[in-house]
């Protein structure tokens, strides 16, 4: 078991970092684009609506409504066997962006418009990964 | 900008299809240059009558200059040389491409051949890092989600959206399997049935394994030139009518709609060129690397309304003798999917129907085809319609 690998915990890059930097301190950030007002998510170095790189990091609500899921029932690491079978989704912030995460619920209660609620899975000491609770 | 340019421009004059299955010990360079003899044999040309070459990379074994190399190990100099690369529409936007090409006079006729050993030429552990980086490394990899959960967000958020059935979907691999039975060279030939489908082993919920397509090796290649070269080789010519291409987005979070895609963008622009509707198409070849796809795909391109293509399956109208065979060569799910080639059999088949050579499967009256393939999830689209006549 010891030889177990780990499930992966991301390296944030340069447009990232804020946001894992989030995540560590337990909340969920957006960019929002001081130029046109566009929010986005994955971060970018640039503003998705109109290419500008006034981006400023703000506190999401946390709060979503499931858009899609599905039940991995044949993980394709070996980090994840364990936690066979688990709920992954597609989860609408209220703030607009779409964020692929694991939802915590059983899989007979994933649901499509399921409201849903951020919380974070510490992957190492720098990175914590948000997953969603059903409210 | 005129949308008729292409239109009848150029026409499809050889086709070819290596062996399919587990072929050990075959590479990619090697199989596409056995489906692209093949092809040329097909034509009744030379290899130096090539002046443009497309080929798509291997998974498998990637190579900088994957169309340079097929290229010096056929000991060709092509004019006009590039690796394509849009998933599983690469097949067709070469067609694209190449179509563009002829008629801009920069060659004349052009080789596109694709192949790739999936099956026996990826361990495990290399299957598992190539479906791990389809994934974006920060915001999908961290959640342990192989490929089909990508394709499962889109079949439950179809059933959500429009009641679609899960034995709607088990028909589609039902009915591919059907005409995959009648195709000699096809992987999978034992017929099935929904029951089968519905028992099968759970991939991502609500997908089994008789719901996603197979992991084959193989190639297939095509000769393309210009409709008046055309009319002087052997084969009876398969005319480009229209064409179409859109690209939405490449993560599938990131797609603008789980349920309708940029097929209704392609299939718009093909149709136009053509001066066709959907009511003109005789038979259909649909990407089908899991089985809603093909739902969303006859609903885009106009052949059922918006959230009716469980209904159309199940009332039969994609089956051979039905008002729209689909996939009459049996799919990715049952005739083979080598990865990015996998659409370029349902090209060859096309040109196969449109011949009238289809043997057993030969759809009465084949004049239309409409071909569409998607690579990511949804993303890529291109649609092409081909017909025996060039207008
Ligand atoms: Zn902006």
């Amino acid at each position: 078991m010891s030889s177990r690998p780990a499930k992966p915990a991301p390296t944030p890059t340069g447009e990232t970092r804020g946001y894992w930097e989030g995540c560590r301190a337990g909340e969920l950030r957006i960019q929002r684009c001081a130029r046109c007002a566009h929010v986005q998510l994955p971060p970018r170095r640039f503003c998705g609506g109109c290419l500008g790189e006034d981006l400023r990091w703000e506190r999401a609500s946390g709060r979503g409504v499931v858009r899609s899921w599905s039940v991995v029932r044949i993980p394709l690491s070996a980090a994840f066997v364990p936690d066979a079978p688990y709920v992954v989704g597609l989860v609408r912030l209220a703030e607009g962006p779409t964020l692929m995460a694991a939802l915590r619920c059983n899989p007979d209660e994933a649901s499509i418009g399921a409201e849903v609620e951020v919380e974070f899975e510490p992957r190492s000491e720098e990175i914590h990964v948000p997953c969603f609770r059903l409210r | 900008m005129e949308t008729n340019t292409l239109r009848g421009a150029v026409a499809i004059v050889g086709v070819g299809d290596t062996e399919v299955g587990k072929l050990p010990g075959r590479g990619s360079v090697d199989l596409t240059i056995d489906a692209a003899a093949r092809a040329l044999r097909d034509a009744g040309l030379e290899k130096g009558q090539i002046d443009g070459l497309v080929t798509s990379n291997s998974m498998v074994d990637p190579h900088m200059y994957h169309a340079e190399l097929v290229a010096e190990t056929m000991e060709i100099q092509p004019r006009w040389c590039m690796t394509l690369a849009a998933g599983g529409a690469t097949s067709f936007a070469a067609v694209h491409h190449a179509a563009a090409a002829i008629a801009t006079g920069l060659c004349e006729t052009v080789l596109i051949s694709s192949a790739d050993n999936l099956r026996t030429g990826l361990t495990r552990e290399k299957a598992s890092a190539q479906q791990s980086s389809t994934a974006d490394p920060q915001f999908e990899a961290p959640y342990g989600a192989p490929v089909p959960v990508s394709y499962a967000f889109v079949a439950n958020a179809h059933m959500h959206e429009f009641g679609t059935t899960r034995e709607q979907l088990a028909q589609v691999a039902v009915t591919t399997r059907r005409h995959a039975a009648l195709h000699p060279a096809a992987e999978k030939r034992d017929p099935i049935e929904v029951a089968d489908v519905l028992a099968a082993k759970l991939i991502a919920d609500p997908l089994r394994l008789l719901d996603c397509s197979l992991v084959s090796d193989g190639g297939s290649a095509v000769v393309v030139t210009s409709a008046e070269r055309a009319r002087d080789l052997r084969s009876a010519p398969v005319y480009l009518l229209g064409v179409g291409e859109a690209h939405t987005h490449e993560h599938v979070s990131q797609a603008p709609s789980l349920v309708t895609s940029g097929a209704v963008s392609s299939g718009a622009q093909a149709y136009a060129m053509a001066g066709l509707s959907p009511r003109d198409v005789d038979f259909a070849e649909l990407y089908d690397c899991f089985t809603p796809v093909v739902l969303v795909e006859l609903e885009d391109l106009g052949f059922c309304a918006k959230g009716e293509g469980g209904p159309f399956v199940e009332a039969g109208h994609t089956a051979l003798g039905g008002s729209l065979p689909t996939n009459t060569h049996g799919g990715l799910l049952s005739h083979c999917h080598p990865g990015n080639p996998g659409s370029m059999f349902a090209l060859t088949e096309a040109v196969v129907q449109l011949r009238g050579a289809a043997g057993e499967r030969q759809v009465d009256g084949a004049e239309i085809g409409c071909v569409h393939a998607q690579g990511g999830v949804l993303s890529s689209h291109c649609t092409l319609l081909l017909g025996k006549e060039p207008s």
